[in-house]
């Protein structure tokens, strides 16, 4: 350890402190927004109180975020193809026979955590990086998308979530009414349809950040 | 002193120890790692601070923010190793140059 190090650590207790200290002088008892949300829950379309302020109460706040997962991609590709870190390699049987057993249950639980989501924990981001992680498995054993599938199929499972999402907000346009603010007769409906193309946006994108490149890219740069 | 302010505490501690480490190791892995536990603090502090009404249900707006935030900062990860691959493609090292001669 250097000695500037040790002139750093002085510094360091100083920022716990003052920090520590704001958080305790908060007041005790707070209760938030959690009695506006509970109001309203009933006009949200779903009994979940985090999926409603998610989706519908701050649906524009979701929206950009899924924009957010989008432009990380499209940076990711714009460095091009990336260094081989390591040799490719068969994955032995243990591997390869686990893989086949759990990529379909994960993609079960992905499903129900997207249904569970609209009256209990889950949603779409949780659904969405299960299904995630069964792309990352997918391709930690060596598995690789089809050349026909990576061009315009992959394009279109990365964007449909945001594409989807941006339909369903627009739909009270013509009705007079703002954008995103649902009828609450078809909120859960339109719900569960955003959470559902948005639950394949989000794994698909994760597994295709953990790849690292654009698959559909032939040559390296 | 209750839980949830303990449970914050410990995100403070998270999030300095995060930001001692971010100042200190010159390897960028390191350096990522190191903004992944601040992060991790910042979002426990979130989600432990939604819990003061007691026996009431936490505030959920908080954890609706956590929820973004976690997958906004698991691509931002992503974008940082890609970066981290392209600087070790480039200059052979995948950390900052020391400067310090000590």
């Amino acid at each position: 350890m250097k000695w500037r190090h040790w002139l750093l650590l002085p510094l360091m207790l100083a920022l716990a402190a003052g920090l520590g200290y704001t958080v305790l002088s908060l007041p005790d008892q707070a209760h938030g927004l959690q009695g506006a949300v509970a109001d309203q829950l009933g006009k949200s379309g779903v009994s979940n109180p985090v999926t409603a302020v998610l989706l519908n109460f701050r649906g524009y706040d979701t929206l950009l975020e899924m924009v957010v997962l989008t432009l990380a991609l499209l940076g990711v590709w714009s460095l091009g193809a990336q260094p081989a870190v390591h040799a490719e390699s068969i994955p032995g049987p243990v591997l390869d026979m686990l893989t086949r057993l759990l990529v379909p249950i994960l993609i079960m639980v992905a499903a129900y955590l997207l249904w569970a989501g609209a009256h209990a924990p889950g949603g779409a981001f949780q659904a969405g990086a299960v299904l995630g992680a069964a792309g990352v498995l997918l391709l930690l054993t060596g598995w690789r998308l089809p050349p026909r599938g990576a061009g315009y199929p992959l394009r279109v499972a990365l964007v449909v979530g945001v594409v989807a999402f941006l339909a369903v907000a627009a739909l009270p346009l013509p009705g007079g009414r703002h954008l995103l603010e649902y009828n609450p007769t078809y909120a859960g409906v339109l719900i569960l349809i955003i959470e559902a193309f948005a639950t394949v946006s989000i794994g698909v994108t994760l597994a295709v950040l953990f790849f690292g490149a654009d698959p559909a890219d032939k040559e390296p740069r | 002193m209750s839980v949830p302010f303990l449970y914050a505490l410990v995100g403070i501690g998270l999030f300095c120890l995060g930001f001692y480490a971010l100042i200190v190791h010159n390897h960028l892995l390191r350096k990522i790692l190191a903004i992944n536990v601040m992060g991790s603090g910042v979002f426990l502090v979130l989600v432990a601070l939604a819990r003061r009404g007691g026996e009431t249900p936490p505030d959920p707006v908080p954890h609706a923010m956590v929820i973004t935030g976690i997958v906004v900062a698991v691509s931002a990860t992503a974008l940082a190793l890609g970066l981290m691959l392209k600087v070790k493609a480039a200059t052979g090292r995948a950390a900052l140059p020391d400067q310090s001669r000590d």
